[in-house]
């Protein structure tokens, strides 16, 4: 074993150590969040995964931008077997181990991967022009100045860097196979890459063995680099989509929950001899304040959000100008949620109070009392997503707990209690309606 | 035809039992246009010979509004109310003309102990053309272009896209979809407790940019399945200044008046 093999080994320990540690942390912070049980039904839940993540199906609902997705995504997922070889490679300083073994079958595999990665490089350029040059509302709205832009336009670049260091490095390697140099066996198939060969071929072996390497190299420590730029980045979907489409609502999307802390406390106002619910150590507290109020499944949801705006696009508050976007709700929580992560941190593992709260530091009333609570955005969701919930969730601190609603709401709220109805009518005239003229 | 319209507690009193509840809700009650439908409801009803009651002053607010404004507190106590008045007359099955209360009292009374089969009154008026128990020919819609408005809590809420327009289809008249329809349907902006308070700021009325959708396709009628979504249209073409060539029906008036109730 070389040296290159000890530095590629301690290279995949570090990389792959520091992910699994940002993981945990992250998986830490989504059980901040209240219980919910969305593990029934797992029949159901499979093949809601198999058919909305893995097959995409709410992405091709907008064809265009579906179709590219797919282009990257199929990419993505088949170029990444290549990396099981690579990582073989390092390890064994082998060069296409897999070759010898899989035959002409390893051609197939080789060229079909070359021919995605040109397809991937192209759909990536296609959604840079969507992105930041022609006018999609959706990219430009201004939840998106700054970072998200960035890191946006950082992850298409990224893809391109890697797919070409990819398609460069099987350039530079077929020239080294022609030209018979020890360790580069004759493997492989390379629709793409041989029309790369003119670049190199007046290049010295030598040359062309140190960018080979380079490329190599290049290529499995960007994978790795982006493994673990991935927790700071949208582009956490391309895992989390999975568990949190898994995990998502199955029933009917018009179902709000019923609050149990609520259900006890009416029953003994109905009858005050049932028994009271034991008391738990936690305090009720009548919807949410804080990240730690919402469900955990909320707080995946916000780390699973890939900041599409499909949601905010087909919101009829955002359509209106209102200032309302469902993408910036689940936006607002994640940032929120990263922040109280690193409050942990910072305090041995105890939320230090910051004087901050999702609801009003974060997300204003302003924004929660424009919902209509349409369910378009939970529709649109290539993820299934659910902003309304946070919304509701939030909306119920306002009223219950912070006795602040709108005042027209207020005097609704008191004419269902007087008058069973939110207008104010008397409810002796309920059925008058029968006997009016038609 | 004269309306007949019986109370539960009647049918209680002489010992019988109705084939199923219509749930008249808080708009079809008290909402001078709504209750033109509530009307044209029991109308469809009583041609179709349904034993049908109402819970007339034993009605009170499902609480939809309280609890999507965020007052669970609210909501619960209309809910278990609501559920002990059934519950104590037995009531089996419901029809309303009201996808929100449609919504929560199929969805989210069962878990507070008010199990109930509930269909929204486009589902009943379907099943009862199915069933041949009320005809209809076009009457004064045949030809006529006719747009559809998704209630929210009826199409996502709930998946029910095809119940009425299958009901519209027997009316012969000429269906049109806004380019935002079914699963993709624009709200009217009534939803949520919006119909009880002034929308936030912003540039355009949520109904005005529905309504707008719905007369750029020139209809005769905007057909509509919700007493909310029948109000923010009905405004939205006052808005518009198309009052005199546009109507706005729910489909149970559409169905009654077609069926020369
Ligand atoms: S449910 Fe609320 S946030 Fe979601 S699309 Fe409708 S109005 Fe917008
Ligand atoms: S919530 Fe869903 S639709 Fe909205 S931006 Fe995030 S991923 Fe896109």
């Amino acid at each position: 074993m070389g040296v290159e093999n000890i530095i590629f080994i301690i290279a995949l320990l570090a990389g792959g150590g520091l992910f699994a540690f940002n993981v945990r942390k992250i998986i830490r912070n989504i059980r901040l969040g209240k219980k919910l049980n969305r593990t029934d039904r797992q029949a159901d839940r499979w093949k809601i995964m198999t058919r909305v993540a893995l097959g995409q199906s709410k992405m091709v609902v907008r064809p265009v931008a579906g179709f590219l997705h797919l282009l990257v995504y199929v990419g993505f997922v088949i170029i990444n077997l290549e990396v099981l070889e690579i990582i073989l490679d390092g390890i064994f300083g082998t060069h296409r181990l897999f070759a010898p073994l899989l035959g002409g079958f390893y051609d197939f595999l080789i060229g079909s991967f070359e021919i995605l990665a040109f397809l991937v490089i192209f759909a990536v350029v296609v959604f840079f022009i969507r992105r930041n040059i022609i006018y999609i509302k959706r990219f430009r709205q201004k939840e998106l100045n700054g970072w998200p832009k960035n890191d946006a336009n950082l992850i298409l670049l990224i893809e391109v860097l890697l797919m070409s260091a990819f398609l460069t490095m099987n350039a530079t390697d077929q020239i080294l196979q022609s030209r018979g140099v020890a360790h580069y066996i004759e493997a492989g198939s390379y629709p793409v890459s041989s029309m790369l060969t003119g670049i190199f071929s007046s290049w010295s072996t030598e040359g062309l063995m140190m960018y080979e390497r380079i490329a190599w190299w290049f290529h499995i420590l960007g994978i790795l680099a982006f493994l673990n730029y991935l927790p700071y980045s949208k582009h956490f979907h391309i895992i989390l989509a999975f568990p949190n489409v898994f995990y998502s609502n199955l029933e009917a999307k018009g179902r709000i929950s019923n609050m149990k802390a609520v259900t006890d406390e009416v029953k003994l106002m109905l009858d005050p001899s049932a028994t009271p619910p034991e008391p738990s150590d936690e305090p009720v507290k009548f919807g949410a304040k804080d990240v730690q109020d919402l469900s955990w499944k909320s707080l995946l949801d916000s780390y699973t959000c890939t900041e599409c705006g499909r949601c905010t696009s087909s919101c009829p508050a955002n359509q209106t100008g209102k200032l309302l976007s469902p993408r910036a709700i689940m936006m607002k929580t994640r940032d929120r949620l990263e922040e109280v992560g690193k409050n942990i941190d910072a305090n041995k593992g105890a939320f230090v109070d910051d004087g901050k709260s999702l609801l009003h530091d974060y997300i204003s009333a302003e924004e929660l009392w424009a919902c209509t609570t349409c369910n378009a955005c939970v529709e649109a969701c290539p993820v299934n997503i659910d902003p309304l919930s946070i919304i509701v969730d939030l909306r119920r601190q306002l009223v219950m707990e912070e006795s602040a609603p709108p005042a027209a709401l207020n005097a609704m709220f008191t004419n269902v209690e007087n008058n069973g109805a939110p207008w104010q009518f008397s409810p002796a005239d309920r059925l008058n309606w029968a006997d009016e003229d038609a | 035809m004269e309306l007949k319209v019986r109370t539960l507690a009647s049918y209680n009193a002489a010992g019988e039992s109705p084939e199923i509840l219509f749930w008249v809700g808080c708009a079809g009650s008290f909402d001078d246009r709504a209750k033109k439908v509530t009307k044209a409801v029991a109308k469809i009803l009583q041609a179709a010979d349904v034993k049908f009651a109402v819970l007339g002053t034993e009605e009170s607010c499902t609480g939809d509004p309280a609890k999507r404004a965020g007052n669970e507190f609210l909501f619960q106590m209309q809910a278990m109310q609501n559920i002990a008045v059934m519950n104590e007359y037995g009531v089996k099955k419901i029809v309303t003309a009201c996808p929100h209360c449609f919504n929560t009292l199929k969805n989210e009374y069962p878990e507070l102990g008010g199990h109930y089969d509930v269909v929204h009154h486009t589902q009943l008026i379907k099943s009862l053309l199915d069933e041949g128990r009320i005809r209809v020919e076009g009457g004064i819609f045949k030809g006529k272009k006719i747009t559809f408005h998704d209630p929210c809590y009826l199409g996502r809420a709930n998946g029910e896209y095809e119940a009425p327009r299958e009901v519209l289809s027997k009316l012969d008249a000429e269906l049109i979809e806004m380019k935002r329809c079914k699963s993709n349907g624009l709200c009217c902006g009534a939803g949520g407790a919006q119909m009880f308070k002034e929308a936030e700021p912003g540039d355009k009325e949520v109904n005005v940019e529905r309504t707008e959708e719905a007369l750029a396709l020139n209809p005769k009628v905007i057909a509509v399945g919700c007493p909310f979504c029948n109000t923010m249209m009905t405004d939205g073409v006052k808005h518009a200044e198309k009052e005199s060539e546009v109507q706005v029906l729910d489909i149970a008036e559409m169905i009654a008046s077609a069926a020369d109730l």
